[in-house]
């Protein structure tokens, strides 16, 4: 498969560290270039030694967008910082390259809910949290 | 009408004035708190203290009734998903965006969001007026009938003077429809012959410039 992941901050590395020792290919778009340090730190060999991809740019640029590869993506995910961003590149995603799948991360909870009702894979990490405080106090 | 404007910034809070100037209801959505204390102090219940790409921010300032969502922030993304929202969410008739970036404005097109205005593209639709030298004007786009008009001058030497209209090849989807020559406008014929000095307005697809610019350039010369 060929991952393309959009904002590698915590989140976005982590699930882009994983997903190459899966023996996926893994491109990498970020706009900010030492967002490679953070795929590097505490791998044996660096992350284009390994095999990954990473272009520096913003999530809208056409030009980032064809060189990080995302005409060949068969899955993109959207995880940069901003909920505003995450959400058009996952619809640019779907509509002008047809990638077959698009997983969003929208940390509103009520456009995670509104987008995923129109077609839009949404993963909500403030969701996942309330539930999990919730069953913490719960469980006593 | 009740209008419903995101972004205080210069744009928002001249077109908030002079819509209720106008006579119009409106709400101003500002995200930041300095900001929204200045314009506060001119429009008081008029402008609102939220982020406009939150729903409960937009629905607190009644985008249910809204007539009109103008999503005028300096983020392009935003200004995409706010009108978005009031479209597809709320069933808002109504919606213009602003594009901060004119090359993302294939994304405003790509997912609906119309009319979108940039102001580099309008400034630029003026520059083409004024600098005549430059041969083509765009008198009317209509991206969405897939129509424009454009105006182009005829020099010297160029291709197509000299040539009846029956003699001239234009792609197909472009016809002439009117010579202006002498301060006047006419419909030609088909007898009717082009001569240097006319300009010359031509109803097109748009993306045809390029294939029938090349007839109106002087001879020499390139593009």
């Amino acid at each position: 498969m060929f991952v393309l992941i959009i904002g590698a901050g915590r989140v976005g590395s982590a699930v882009a560290k994983w997903s190459l020792a899966e023996g996926n290919e893994v491109s990498v778009l970020d706009e900010d270039p030492l967002s490679l340090e953070r795929l590097n730190k505490d791998q044996q060999s660096s992350w284009e030694d390994a095999g990954g991809q990473f272009t520096v740019g913003t999530a809208l640029e056409t030009d980032a967008l064809d060189a990080a590869g995302i005409a060949q993506a068969d899955v993109v995910i959207a995880s940069t910082d901003g909920d505003n961003t995450n959400l058009v590149v996952a619809q640019i995603a779907q509509r002008q390259y047809d990638v077959k799948k698009v997983i969003v991360r929208v940390l509103d909870p009520r456009r995670a809910e509104w987008y995923a009702e129109q077609g839009l894979e949404t993963v909500c990490p403030t969701a996942s949290a309330i539930d999990m405080l919730q069953s913490a106090v719960q469980a006593g | 009408m009740y209008v419903l404007i995101a972004g205080a910034g210069k744009v928002g809070w001249n077109l908030a004035r002079e819509l209720i100037d106008k006579g119009h209801e409106v709400t101003l959505i500002e995200g930041n708190r300095d900001r929204y204390l200045t314009v506060d102090q001119e429009l008081e219940h008029a402008v609102q203290y939220g982020d406009a790409t939150e729903l409960w921010v937009l629905e607190r300032a009644g985008i249910q009734r809204a007539d009109l969502v103008i999503a005028v922030t300096g983020d392009d993304e935003d200004n995409i998903l706010i009108c978005q929202v009031a479209k597809e969410k709320y069933l808002c008739e109504r919606i213009v965006a602003r594009v901060n970036n004119p090359r993302n404005y294939r994304w405003f097109k790509l997912l609906g969001i119309l009319p979108a205005v940039s102001a580099t593209d309008l400034i630029l639709r003026l520059i083409e007026h004024e600098v005549p030298q430059y041969g083509l004007v765009h008198l009317l786009d209509l991206p969405e009938n897939h129509l424009e008009i454009i105006e182009l001058s005829v020099p010297e030497g160029a291709p197509i003077a000299g040539l009846r209209l029956d003699e001239v090849v234009l792609p197909d989807g472009s016809l002439i429809i009117s010579i202006l020559r002498s301060g006047g406008g006419f419909v030609p014929k088909a007898e009717t012959v082009i001569e240097p000095g006319d300009a010359v307005l031509v109803v097109l697809d748009p993306g045809l410039e390029e294939e029938i610019t090349g007839q109106f350039a002087a001879t020499g010369a390139r593009g």
